[in-house]
């Protein structure tokens, strides 16, 4: 027995936090793929801890996004209750983890992305969102970090890593540009100074991107093609797969708890 | 079964003072030797309506161990005779390795892990760490994984006594 998707009352607001929630849910489910699976022990730890963290903002996320929206909802019914067009991730983050290589290249793609654009939602004037903003900057710093040192071992290797790197950096490429699109709902947000402009991080993020890649002896591509939908709930085949996974015991046994 | 019940001559204050030495004293799950109070996590206990109310803060968004502690908390207090005791979740100001005791310091290390080292700053995440071995005490360490066994560690090694050990993360 299947249970019924929940409606959503996507006001700005209620809208925006589900965006930064679905980002931080589905990467954090993408890592805990990794879990017994990585290159090494300290890997398996690394991206667990890493995938709790994300799992971790979600729940808060979520949790405020249910409280604006104050309708029946909560932070469960948000992750398992809600169809793959009504994600507002961003395609990057469900993008499959093929080898180690692509798995960082896409969490180095969204980390430096993530780090700056937490330390500015530090500011805003959304008490709870800045507050949410405080704990995450310091867990993004971390990622940063972390993929930043394995892009540049797995560049700077050998001809398999720096083939393999290289490759997931072009494939990946295409998805970064979603991170810096913004739409009216949002544009409201900004002006109010609840959000922080995304285009506004675009030159710290390239120039984060530019020295690490640099450092890894990987060529920037050069592609200014770049892909969207996400955000509107137009995805690519991957996040219904991931969904069906991560979704399928509250949608075969509706309400079902430890 | 014996039900403790505070005479009602305590006053609000005496009544808060007795419901955070007991919220105090619950332990973190995942390191047992610190206390919430050690660690910073326990935040303010208040009396309203009669009824106790205790906030905690996380120290990592997704710490799995929060669920834990606020039923312990709960079930502390309701053993110490205080009836339905609230714990709610505060998340500012943000949790950092600042707030831990000295006295939490000092039982970590004896524990055989590294208290965090530097006051926490954006400079402590990304400089050069130095990190002294919990065991033999030698400053000669280098960095396994920047995540260990539990969100707020990382993993390292002695190089003098050869031993790895974890070093609880300046945050």
């Amino acid at each position: 027995m299947a249970v019924a998707s929940i409606t959503v009352s996507e006001t700005p607001l209620v809208l925006y936090a589900l965006r930064r929630a679905d980002d931080a849910l589905i990467l954090g489910h993408r890592l805990s793929e990794w879990c017994g699976h990585a290159p090494m022990l300290e890997e398996d730890m690394a991206l667990a801890n890493m995938a709790l963290d994300l799992l971790g903002q979600a729940r808060e996320l979520y949790s405020y996004a249910a409280k604006v929206e104050a309708k029946d909802n909560d932070e469960d019914r948000f992750a398992y209750l809600r169809d793959v067009r009504q994600y507002r991730n961003l395609l990057l983050v469900e993008q499959p983890n093929g080898d180690f290589a692509r798995t960082i290249v896409r969490q180095f793609f969204y980390a430096a992305f993530a780090d700056p654009y937490w330390r500015a939602m530090m500011s805003s004037t959304d008490a709870t969102m800045a507050a949410i903003a405080a704990k995450s900057e310091k867990e993004s710093a971390y990622h940063l970090r972390h993929s930043s040192e394995w892009l540049i071992r797995l560049g700077d290797g050998t001809d398999e890593s720096q083939r393999r790197a290289q490759g997931a950096v072009d494939d990946l490429w295409s998805f970064t540009g979603e991170m810096f699109w913004v739409d009216g709902a949002e544009r409201a947000l900004i002006e109010a100074g609840v959000a922080v402009d995304p285009s506004s991080l675009r030159p710290r993020w390239l120039r984060t991107i530019s020295d690490v890649m640099a450092q890894a002896t990987l060529a920037m591509p050069k592609s200014e093609w770049m892909q969207h939908g996400g955000r509107s709930g137009r995805h690519s085949e991957h996040l219904g797969h991931l969904l069906s996974e991560l979704q399928s015991l509250q949608r075969t046994f509706p309400g079902v708890t430890w | 079964m014996v039900i403790v019940t505070h005479s009602p001559s305590l006053s609000d204050r005496e009544r808060r003072q007795r419901a955070w030495d007991v919220a105090a004293g619950v332990v973190d799950p995942e390191i047992p030797v610190l206390t919430i109070a050690d660690l910073g996590v326990l935040r303010e206990v208040a009396i309203r309506d009669g009824g106790v109310e205790v906030a905690i803060t996380p120290t990592y968004s997704g710490c799995p161990a929060m669920n834990m502690i606020a039923l312990e908390i709960e079930l502390a207090l309701e053993r110490e005779g205080f009836g339905k005791p609230k714990v709610r979740t505060v998340l500012s100001p943000a949790w950092t390795t600042d707030w831990m005791s000295e006295e939490g310091r000092r039982k970590l290390r004896e524990y055989g892990i590294t208290p965090p080292e530097a006051a926490s700053s954006r400079r402590a995440l990304f400089g050069v760490e130095q990190v002294t071995c919990p065991q033999c005490g030698s400053g000669d360490t280098e960095v396994l994984s920047e995540f260990g066994s539990t969100s707020c560690k990382a993993l390292w090694r002695c190089k003098s006594c050869r031993e790895p050990f974890d070093y609880f993360k300046c945050h």
